[in-house]
């Protein structure tokens, strides 16, 4: 069996987050150690070989941070949320399956959406259709379709977030297109 | 006096952390099926472990602890949302759901129509 050779700057960020890790388990940021972590990353990352992660080649911090602070403050009201649902409703709870279609084709984009909603509480991903990137979600106290929409403009916001992070050129551009003709019809009405 | 403020800060994020456990719990015993009870299971665990591992962080006041506890809840954050997708997944598949309390279900048309193409394009089942 043959396989394909990973180029050195597509490893990089794996390797970079395995010496991270080295360097915070030894509890000990020294140079020696991080070389030595190094050297053990790169064998790891080569004698156990996943396929590439496709990065889209860029980073926005700034929306990272602001990403960060939404994800946690979402992440507590919904816990608390959740928490409330249990002790009011409980059995007699109603959920619903909602389809949620993500705009970018990219598996990391929608791995990363997945991955945020679901650690909010309260929608769980039960299927991932990757042909059509979309996404199938058990959402908690959802009986109404008016509730539904709610749930699908929510994640489709979270996805926003994340193309500003962390999306291809071309994701961002049909954010671009998609923020204009909100705005003609704001305009417009 | 800073020693009291931290013991402060460290006895009420302990409280924050026990509570997520608890509302885990109550989660458990009271929603009806599968699907519900793993959102009680897997979420409210995350808030609970980032209290703890901050009040960890804020007892021991040292900077050289501080990237273990977080690479601990990154590694957390990463593999709670696979499992609970895993078992989700799994109990849709295998009907381990009560349809009877799902107000939408839009999941079920998809896999209906996916199942009638397969049987017209093989009408014998094989």
């Amino acid at each position: 069996m043959t396989r394909q050779r990973i180029p050195f700057i597509t490893e990089l960020p794996l390797i970079i987050w395995l010496v991270i890790v080295w360097g915070a388990l030894w509890q000990d940021f020294s140079l020696g150690n991080l070389i030595f972590g190094a050297l053990i990353a790169f064998a790891v990352a080569n004698l156990f070989y996943l396929p590439p992660v496709e990065l889209s080649g860029r980073f926005n911090p700034l929306y990272a941070a602001g990403f960060a602070g939404r994800f946690l403050y979402k992440l507590v009201v919904a816990s608390f949320e959740v928490f409330w649902l249990s002790l009011r409703y409980g059995p007699r709870l109603k959920n619903a399956v909602v389809a949620v279609k993500l705009r970018s084709p990219s598996d990391l984009l929608v791995t990363a959406t997945g991955h945020a909603i679901s650690l909010i509480p309260g929608s769980l991903v039960v299927e991932v259709d990757r042909s059509t990137s979309t996404l199938y979600l058990h959402c908690l106290n959802v009986s109404t379709p008016a509730e539904a929409d709610r749930v699908r403009r929510d994640v489709r916001r979270t996805e926003e977030w994340l193309i500003r992070v962390m999306g291809t050129r071309e994701d961002l551009a049909i954010l671009r297109t998609e923020e204009r003709f909100e705005k003609e019809r704001a305009a417009g009405t | 006096m800073a020693d009291l403020v931290s013991d402060v800060m460290v006895a009420s994020l302990m409280i924050g952390g026990a509570l997520m456990s608890l509302a885990a719990a109550v989660g458990l015993l009271r929603f009806p099926d599968l699907m519900a009870r793993m959102h009680a299971a897997t979420k409210p665990q995350v808030l609970g472990l980032l209290f703890f591992l901050l009040a960890i962080a804020v007892q021991q006041r040292s900077w050289q602890v501080l990237p273990v506890l977080l690479v601990a809840w990154i590694f957390q954050i990463l593999t709670v949302p696979v499992s609970a997708h895993m078992v989700g997944r799994a109990g849709y598949r295998t009907k381990h759901l009560r349809k009877d309390l799902l107000s939408i279900d839009e999941l079920d048309e998809v896999v209906e129509r996916a199942a009638t193409k397969r049987r017209e394009s093989d009408p014998a089942g094989q």
